[in-house]
């Protein structure tokens, strides 16, 4: 079977309700953080949480949290971490719902090509987002206030795993919606490679 | 009347004999020190079991501390000023403190339904004033002061909730002729001076108080109270003394008779009354005479100048002790209403029944000497405070079948001269038991030595099993007289102000909101604090202007309060995360007066500050050296 041919393969109706479900866990993502970021210190022993979603951000506690960690930060001149200045947090949710519209394109098209199609501008996607949320972290580590009350060196937060930053053990991990959206990729790829075995199997 | 103990004098003389050491069952005993130790001892970080909260007395102040370990935690103001806290500087606390500056708080009670601690607010007495707080426990604040009453003077007898909080029941120490500020001379006290009981009507929802009615009595003494439960919900019981109606030297011209009484008050029959427009409005209250609603109110002899007088957990018994007599007497409620149904009186005081003592009488237990007052535990025990013997005594509640000697079951000696006990949720339908905390007059140099004034001392007794085990002492602020022992998971106070329930319209929540406004002569600024600073910093006035100052802590993480103190104008409060309160002064003074963060915040506290500006009234020369009184 040529490339070509291989890709204009039609889905088996199991695997155009796998892409479908699959498309239901990116809706899903929106209602959990992709990102959390936790921090500790000695007088904060329940610990200062952030919650990142695809479209907000939201502090621990009730949200005072987020108050709590951007008065810690302004002793050191960090720009106030806010939603408002989150440009991809408007962007995300709208590319969210494409993906949801390009799988069900995929599932009433249903053909090899669509799932490779959905496959490939995901992982980009993702690659974006990540690329996005560690400038993020780099920049406000980088673009400390001249006349801050407390100098210290430029840094970059924690973007994966722990960093000691002075007094606080900093802790960041992906989250539901992170796992939920890799859910979805891998489905994608499960579907892939079923399929092309099951199309080997059977001539067309 | 047959007598134990006739006079005074020789009860003192018993008391002043040398020690023969406890008496009774005699299996209490000092804990083994290590043991004592473990079981008092909360490591840090943990938390204690229960809430003591102990009245402060002439402090005007409630004291928190938590038990076992007795650690005092915080002081809540109640009545008088407390910088710490700012209490009594801001526009709200002044309002509520009208002027006084000082209260004496007594007999601490905890909100309840069907008899048990809900753990809502806590009601105080001011004995000085004649007014009544609540505390609210969601925040640990006082939130209303209700009074002076009316009528009513020497607001001891209080407070004391009903079953299921529907009333706080007030009574007067101190007679006086009524309405207050009536002048009759000492000459007339027997006839023209009255006691006065108010009954509190308490919202079941806000918990807000308001004076429904009152009693007329004689012009005896109202000690102590304690409401029914159960069968005697309806009723609520005040110890006397000077039933003699006497005035001068009240030691010896109140201690004559050889029975006080002890008042039986059906509230719900006076509060029906009071519905039903009986009685007269004097002081622009609901006045009602025991004499035209009977069944009302009935007086049973007590021995003698009793204090104490309490309700068995079940509402079935009254404990009464006579502080000049060596027993405890154990009254019967079922009997209390035969008699007075069966009318099985003695003679009246002014038109009020008195019923006959050994109608209603069970026991006379003789528990020592100088009984006060009496708690209960889970176990079927009652315990009660011996000032003059300076122990507490452990003795069954029955039964009263005539062996009242053998109902005691062990004594502890205490250090000393204990006022109240307090057992954990000792006067509820439910006692938990297990603590036992004497609070005593005297502490005599049990402590490292603090020069003349010396602390009050609290002791705590494990109450377990048959016997009395010394624990642990602290030394408190005067001067605890009664408290409450309440189990901390009923308790579920707040950790800040949610920002989206304060409703103040000059809560402001960015510093770009922080503003100055002029109208003719008052200055009213709204304040944005946060760590680490303010917003405005600057503050600019004319001399002579009126200052309204809306401070806003914006915070909203635990424990981040900060303070605002202007230094100089005598004003410091303090605001909470998410609190709003607001200053308001004249700013008489020309000047630079600095104003600072007063609660330590941050690592920028020390620069959390900035200046208020007194601009001189012109033609005014600058004050030389002025400025030194606020």
């Amino acid at each position: 079977m040529t490339m070509v041919g291989w890709l204009g393969q039609v889905l088996s109706s199991r695997a155009r309700f796998a892409v479908l479900g699959a498309g239901a866990l990116l809706i899903l993502a929106l209602a959990f953080p992709l990102w959390k970021i936790t921090m500790f210190a000695n007088q904060f022993p329940e610990g200062l949480r952030l919650s990142i979603y695809a479209h907000q951000l939201v502090g621990g506690n009730g949200g005072a949290d987020l108050q709590g960690i951007n008065i810690l930060n302004h002793y050191i001149g960090m720009h106030e971490i806010q939603a408002a200045d989150f440009v991809e947090m408007k962007f995300i949710p709208f590319v969210l719902g494409i993906f949801v519209l390009l799988g069900l394109r995929t599932a009433i098209f249903a053909r090899v090509g669509n799932v490779v199609d959905l496959i490939v501008l995901f992982c980009y996607f993702a690659m974006f987002s990540f690329a996005v949320f560690a400038y993020r972290m780099y920049s406000y580590g980088h673009q400390l206030s001249p006349d801050a009350p407390i100098k210290v060196p430029s840094f970059t937060p924690p973007i994966f795993g722990h960093q000691r930053i002075a007094n606080f053990d900093v802790y960041s991990y992906p989250s539901a919606g992170t796992f939920l959206l890799g859910a979805f990729g891998l489905a994608l790829i499960a579907v892939l490679v079923l399929e092309t075995r099951r199309l080997r199997r059977q001539p067309a | 009347m047959k007598l134990h103990l006739s006079t005074a004098a020789v009860l003192i003389a018993v008391a002043c004999a040398p020690s023969k050491g406890p008496q009774g069952g005699s299996n209490s005993r000092m804990a083994d020190a290590r043991e004592a130790a473990q079981r008092t001892y909360v490591e840090p970080g943990k938390l204690d079991e229960f809430y003591l909260f102990y009245s402060g007395g002439h402090s005007g102040q409630v004291y928190v501390a938590g038990v076992p370990s007795m650690r005092h935690i915080a002081t809540i103001p109640v009545f008088a000023p407390y910088p710490a806290t700012g209490y009594g500087f801001d526009a709200d606390s002044k309002a509520m403190l009208g002027g006084y500056t000082w209260g004496d708080v007594h007999h601490p009670a905890l909100s309840k339904t069907k008899g048990d601690y809900d753990g809502r607010w806590l009601f105080v007495n001011d004995n000085a004033n004649n007014r009544l707080a609540r505390i609210d426990l969601r925040d640990f604040k006082t939130h209303q002061i209700l009074g002076p009453i009316a009528n009513s003077s020497g607001n001891h007898g209080s407070a004391f909730v009903t079953e299921n909080t529907e009333y706080a029941l007030v009574a007067s120490r101190f007679s006086i002729p009524i309405p207050r500020g009536t002048y009759v001379p000492l000459s007339r006290y027997a006839t023209d001076y009255k006691g006065i009981f108010s009954g509190i009507k308490i919202d079941s929802a806000t918990g807000t108080m308001s004076v429904a009615w009152q009693i007329m009595t004689p012009p005896f003494d109202w000690d102590l109270a304690a409401t029914g439960r159960e069968i005697s919900a309806d009723w609520v019981v005040w110890s006397s003394y000077n039933s003699e109606r006497a005035t001068g030297r009240l030691e010896v011209t109140a201690s004559q008779r050889d029975r006080d009484y002890i008042a039986f008050v059906n509230w719900r029959k006076a509060a029906a009354a009071a519905a039903e427009g009986k009685g007269k409005m004097i002081g622009g209250v609901r006045v009602l005479n025991p004499r035209e609603v009977p069944g009302m109110m009935y007086l049973v002899p007590l021995a003698k100048s009793p204090h104490g007088a309490d309700f068995s957990p079940d509402g079935r018994y009254v404990v009464g002790g006579g502080k000049l007599a060596p027993f405890v007497t154990v009254f019967d409620f079922q009997k209390f209403l035969s008699a007075s149904i069966a009318n099985d009186t003695i003679g009246n005081e002014d038109g009020i029944p008195v019923l006959r003592y050994e109608s209603i009488r069970v026991a006379e237990v003789p528990v020592g000497l100088g009984p006060l007052h009496t708690q209960f535990d889970d176990q079927g025990y009652a315990y009660t405070s011996l000032f003059v013997e300076s122990a507490v005594a452990k003795w069954k509640l029955g039964p009263f079948d005539g062996h009242d000697s053998a109902l005691v079951v062990a004594k502890i000696p205490v250090h000393f001269s204990v006022g109240h006990i307090v057992v954990a949720h000792g006067d509820t339908r439910h006692p938990v038991g297990r603590y036992l905390i004497s609070m005593n007059k005297l502490s005599k140099g049990r402590h490292l030595d603090v020069g003349p004034s010396q602390p009050e001392s609290s002791e705590l007794i494990d109450i377990t099993g048959s016997g009395l085990t010394m624990l642990y002492e602290a030394f408190t602020e005067p001067e605890p007289h009664f408290a409450q022992l309440v189990r901390a998971d009923l308790l579920h106070p707040i950790e800040v102000y949610p920002k989206a329930e304060n409703h103040d319209p000059n809560a402001i929540w960015a510093a770009s909101d922080a503003k100055i406004t002029r109208r003719g002569s008052i200055v009213e600024a709204k304040i944005y604090s946060i760590r680490s600073y303010f917003a405005p910093n600057e503050i600019e006035v004319q001399q002579g202007d009126s200052v309204i100052l809306h401070v806003t802590n914006a915070e909203q993480e635990r424990d981040m309060l900060h303070g605002f103190g202007i230094a100089s104008y005598n004003i410091n409060v303090v605001m909470d995360p998410g609190e709003t309160k607001t200053i308001a002064f004249r700013a008489t003074k020309p000047g630079v007066y600095p104003f600072y963060c007063t609660n330590f915040c941050s690592a920028m506290h020390q620069e959390m500050q900035g200046y208020l500006m007194v601009k001189p009234r012109a033609g005014a020369t600058v004050a030389a050296g002025g400025g030194n009184s606020p």
